[in-house]
């Protein structure tokens, strides 16, 4: 069985037909790649070949390169020398170049012969490389089909030519969306922005391929790059307008990743040292880079979180085997607050009927008008049609009574987060609902067990924790109460699939998982403020190491009030083990000033009157004086890193997660951890366990406890072990 | 160990080095050219007697590139004999000129040398040389680069000086030049700028506006709160590297910042043997020279360490000084070379420096050399220091005595 097959038809032209069997997607393999390599070799030599299109037996072209390939690449680079990888990636370019040069005209003045890449559906990656290196895309006018690179997502940069490539056709101000920040395009859009040469009706999108090459066929063809005095779009680094662009360009990447994708590094000295060098040069300067890249063990870590096993747990590998779930076509939501009505619209938009209840019908239309709101600002953008937005509108009804919730198979409550409310409102539910029917509550903090303990029907009982704002958080946790049944697990994940969120399974405790990880975090950036550490540092520290927002400005929008609430609850659940004194120093001392958060026009920042953050307070000087030596920003950074990978180890030693994929995945979708590392247990595996567990004990003896190494992490560092 | 002498030291007023300067018409290597053939001319110079010009240029492309050292003195009336070298320690590269011939000297490696450097801002434009350390995200990236304006305010921020204290400092610095030229202290040493027929192009510094005060300056808009807060948003990268800072305070513009000019600057060194074997006297003995590398971010707090070396070396102390030349980059570079050393300010730049009269890039290092060694013999006084910061994090000193 091969990926790709060839067929000539009477007018000489060559179809090659890319269809991986058994798959529903073109994935690249460096054996699919010899195999096109062949079938072009073979049409080159025949004379009774004029040329060639490159298409899809499926609906899409391609999705890029089986990271398992890559994975598998770099693994054997590992036992052997990096040179197989840099081997394989010129490999690559060598196989392309071959293609792009063959519609050049021969040294003896033989015809050249054109090559067309006809792309029915989506273009990805290696999927959109390949085209690239033809000498004309035409694409099927199909509006959901993506076009682009998006490698940098996952911490790649394209390695198959497409840096080299789109540096060439855009300049690097041009070329910066797609490559910088994975910017990827449908069909028309595409074409507009000069991504792709035509768009045609999928329909004739062969016979128009085809025909391109029969008109160019015998009158050569060669790209810019391959002609005499090429000159680089926007100018080359060292010329008048290219300097203030490439010194321009490190400055924004620096800035904008603080420092800390090493993709988008790489990426960018593979631009600026192949710019400078012809474009066969720059093909080796692209694998060299694309090689240290990829030996990386933070590139390892960042694909298999942020692609594998995300991918994984997207496809249901933690739904209890052979369990059922009830056939969901109608979903309740009980209060319609701001995370009521982000569920709602998700679940809307994944066309579940919906049913929006609060305890007032104007509520409960708040509710849905804050969901419109949101679609009608998708469709002012462009990213939604109108027509689309109000269906997804009509299919919310909205009401004051839980009667209306009879009908539904999945009800989801949302009301505030309180023990007595909460158990209320699930009475109330349970009489109008069916027995089978799914009850889930969205919670961050109450023990689903607890909360069962007032159920009828536990089994049916689980916890989902949204996370805020529903609409752009791709994480579900769903917290497995000690009575939740495999069929609701199986429910609330068939249901993140619908609604297109990641989901993670958690056992109960307080906290689950997620939160549990957040909140020391936190803590550890405001007991900072107390020593003396200047507060700029540790907004800085957090974002150098790779978290997406200072963890005061969290604790802001999260609110002061809330961290005051929470850590009052926590000292009656403490008791006399209560460690937080030093934290609860500095944010009851806030919420005393009225400083209570950014809805409140003031916290650790201060606020102009549209919410505008103006800068941290200096007041925070007067109450905890800077002191004059401060802390490495390596100390200040593994602070904050570690106190959140030894709780995620610690949630792990006391099952609350089963499986550190999971843990990893949902720390980065979650809150944001470093998403260069993979995940705080890949971090503790790229530093290593021993490393780690030095580490902690050294923050142990200067900061407290709270640093101790959990046994589990000891263990390692005793044998060696890693996580992954 | 020979000791290394200044027997003369000159320079060209500054031009505005602007298309609408008065030099702009004037090649770099013909303003070297007619300032060689003035110092040889003064001191009845053999070229014979000459073993290198050592001329310090920083944008060394185009008509200032291809050994702009040699092209000089081949252009002069030195004769083909004279060898000439192009060195390029940024800002501090005239200054550079006169340490490395001193050394040479005393080394033993010759006997005299024409040291200084020239800078033709108006025809070659600054940063056309190209930059790895801009441009190459290797070093970008992981050095954290920032335009020099960046630096400056950095470095305000940091040791706090406000807007009004560099605004202050920067009027000073053109009282103090005005007043230099109205008494005529530059007289002996500014060699008119003349044409191929000996008709004056320009005769004085052009760049002074002698009625600045603090106020009109406090009009002016600061130069890089766009570039760091916007496009492409330098501030950010200056604060990876300085986190505890949370917002760079841009308080630099146009008039307490160096200002971008024209010039040329020579300066002739030997030992004592060939002042004995000539006749010449000379008129200061270089005690000390220094060159430190520094943190590249922050970039213009060289002068600091490189004085501390200087010092070091010629086992001196503050106290030993009598006169401070620390070349205006910045208004905030001078404040805090004066903030950590606590000078007087009497003892610093008491004939105005860069933000008044202009920084010429590669001459200015062998301009400040001569206007301290003019100023100890008018005040009477027997030792200076004189120092720059330099780009990429640098800095370089040199400390002279009255002989």
């Amino acid at each position: 069985m091969s990926d790709f097959t060839m067929d000539r038809d009477a007018s000489g032209v060559a179809v090659i037909k890319w269809d991986v069997p058994g798959k529903s997607m073109n994935v690249m393999s460096m054996r699919g790649l010899e195999e096109l390599n062949s079938l072009i070799d073979e049409a080159l030599a025949d004379s009774g070949t004029i040329g060639i299109v490159i298409t899809s037996g499926k609906g899409d072209f391609a999705g890029g390169m089986d990271l398992n390939v890559l994975a598998g690449l770099r693994r054997e680079a590992n036992e052997g020398s990096p040179k197989t990888l840099y081997d394989a990636f010129m490999r690559v370019h060598s196989i392309l170049r071959k293609i792009e040069r063959a519609g050049m005209k021969g040294e003896s003045g033989e015809p050249g012969k054109p090559i067309a890449a006809a792309i029915p559906g989506t273009a990805l990656g290696i999927g959109y490389e390949i085209p690239l290196a033809c000498h004309r895309i035409i694409c099927a006018d199909s509006p959901k089909s993506r076009i682009g690179l998006p490698e940098i997502k996952v911490g790649l940069f394209p390695g198959a030519g497409g840096t080299t490539r789109l540096i060439r056709m855009f300049g690097l101000l041009g070329a910066a969306p797609y490559l910088l920040e994975g910017k990827t395009l449908d069909p028309v859009s595409a074409a507009k922005a000069g991504l792709v040469d035509q768009i045609v009706p999928g329909d004739v999108l062969l016979q128009s391929a085809k025909t391109w090459v029969i008109d160019t066929a015998g009158s050569g063809y060669s790209k810019p790059w391959d002609q005499k005095n090429f000159r680089l779009p926007g100018g080359s680094p060292y010329s008048r307008e290219g300097f203030t662009v490439f010194t321009g360009g490190s400055a924004m990447v620096n800035g904008r990743t603080m420092g800390s994708l090493p993709g988008a590094r790489a990426l960018l000295s593979a631009i600026y040292e192949g710019a400078i060098v012809d474009f066969d040069t720059a093909l080796s300067v692209e694998a060299r880079w694309f090689t240290e890249l990829i030996m990386k063990p933070s590139t390892e870590a960042m694909i298999r979180t942020l692609f594998i096993n995300k991918r994984a747990l997207e496809k249901g590998i933690r739904r209890p085997a052979g369990a059922s779930s009830p056939a969901i076509s109608k979903v309740g939501i009980a209060g319609a607050g701001m995370m009521g009505s982000g569920i709602a619209l998700a679940a809307a938009r994944a066309k579940f009927d919906v049913v929006l209840i609060d305890r007032s019908l104007e509520k409960a239309n708040a509710g849905k008008a804050r969901a419109s709101n949101t679609l009608e600002g998708e469709t002012r953008k462009g990213r939604l049609e109108a027509s689309d937005a109000d269906a997804i509108s009509a299919r919310i009804s909205t009401g004051d009574d839980c009667s209306l919730l009879s009908e539904c198979q999945l009800v989801i409550e949302a009301v505030f987060e309180d023990f007595a409310v909460k158990n209320g409102v699930h009475n109330d539910i349970e009489n109008e609902i069916g027995s089978e029917a799914i009850l889930a509550t969205n919670t961050s903090t109450l023990p689903i067990t607890e909360l069962a303990g007032k159920v009828r029907h536990p089994e049916n009982f689980i916890g989902m924790h949204f996370f805020s704002p529903v609409h752009r958080m791709p994480l579900l946790e769903v917290i497995r109460g000690r009575d939740t049944g495999d069929t609701a697990v199986a429910a609330a994940l068939d249901f993140a699939s619908r609604i297109r969120k990641t989901p993670i399974v958690v056992n109960d405790a307080r906290f689950f998982y997620a939160n549990r990880c957040i909140i020391p975090y936190l803590n550890e950036a405001i007991r900072m403020v107390r020593e003396g550490i200047a507060p700029a540092m540790v907004e800085t520290a957090a974002k150098i190491a790779g978290m997406p927002v200072g963890p005061l400005q969290v604790v802001d929008e999260t609110s002061i009030k809330l961290a005051v609430d929470i850590a009052k609850m926590t000292k009656i659940a403490a008791g006399d083990s209560y460690a937080e004194h030093d934290v609860d120093d500095v944010i009851f001392i806030l919420a005393e000033r009225g400083r209570l958060g950014r809805t409140f026009g003031a916290g650790f920042y201060d606020y102009d009157s549209k919410r505008r953050r103006r800068g941290l307070w200096p007041g925070l000087r007067d109450l905890w004086p800077i002191r004059p030596n401060q802390p490495d920003l390596e100390e200040v950074k593994n602070r904050l890193l570690l106190v959140q990978a030894l709780e995620a180890s610690r949630a792990m030693q006391d099952g609350i997660l089963s499986d550190v994929r999971e843990g990893d995945v949902g720390a980065v979708l979650g809150w944001g951890f470093a998403p260069w590392s993979g995940g705080p247990f890949s971090w503790l595996d790229i530093i290593g366990a021993g490393n780690s567990v030095e580490l902690a004990n050294r923050f142990e003896i200067k900061h407290g406890p709270r640093f101790r190494p959990p046994e589990l992490l000891a263990d390692m560092a005793n044998s060696g072990a890693t996580f992954y | 160990m020979k000791k290394s002498f200044i027997f003369d030291a000159i320079r060209t007023p500054r031009g505005r080095g602007r298309n609408d300067g008065s030099l702009y018409e004037v090649g770099a290597a013909r303003l070297s050219a007619d300032l060689l053939n003035e110092l040889k001319a003064r001191n009845r110079l053999d070229p014979s007697e000459v073993e290198d010009v050592i001329w310090g240029n920083v944008t060394q492309v185009g008509e200032q590139g291809g050994c702009l050292a040699r092209a000089s003195a081949l252009l002069s009336d030195l004769g083909e004999t004279v060898p000439g070298l192009s060195i390029n320690r940024f800002c501090a590269s005239g200054l550079e000129a006169i340490n490395l011939a001193a050394n040479q000297i005393a080394s033993g490696a010759g006997d005299c040398y024409i040291a200084g450097g020239v800078e033709m801002m108006s025809r070659v434009p600054m940063g056309s040389d190209g930059a790895a350390i801009a441009v190459d995200p290797s070093l970008a990236m992981e050095r954290y680069f920032v335009p020099q304006g960046i630096s400056a305010d950095l470095i305000a921020t940091m040791y706090g000086f406000s807007r009004r204290d560099c605004d202050a400092y920067a009027a000073e610095s053109h009282r103090r030049a005005s007043r230099a030229w109205s008494e005529g202290r530059f007289e002996d040493s500014v060699v008119a700028v003349r044409d191929r027929n000996g008709i004056e192009i320009l005769g004085r510094d052009e760049a002074i506006r002698p009625e600045t005060s603090e106020e009109a300056l406090g009009e002016l808009k600061p130069s890089f709160a766009v570039l760091g807060e916007s496009m492409p948003g330098f501030d950010k990268v200056a604060m990876m590297k300085y986190p505890h800072v949370e917002k760079i305070n841009h308080v630099h513009h146009a008039g307490n910042s160096s200002s971008i000019v024209d010039g040329a600057a020579a300066v002739l060194v030997g030992s004592g043997e060939f002042g004995e074997r000539t006749g010449l006297k000379p008129r200061a003995r270089i005690v000390a020279t220094s060159k430190v590398g520094t943190e590249p971010t922050i970039m213009l707090t060289g002068p600091i360490p490189a004085t501390k070396r200087a010092l070091g070396k010629a086992g001196m102390d503050l106290g030993d000084i009598d006169l401070y030349e620390v070349n205006e980059a910045f208004a905030s570079v001078v404040l805090r070379f004066v903030q950590e050393f606590e000078i007087e300010i009497e003892k610093m730049n008491v004939n105005g420096g860069a933000i008044a009269m202009g920084h010429p890039l590669g001459a200015t290092g062998a301009m400040l050399l001569g206007t301290a060694l003019d100023e100890l013999e008018r005040a009477d006084k027997e030792l200076a220091l004189v120092t720059l910061c330099v780009a990429a994090g640098m800095g370089a000193a040199t400390i002279l005595e009255r002989v």
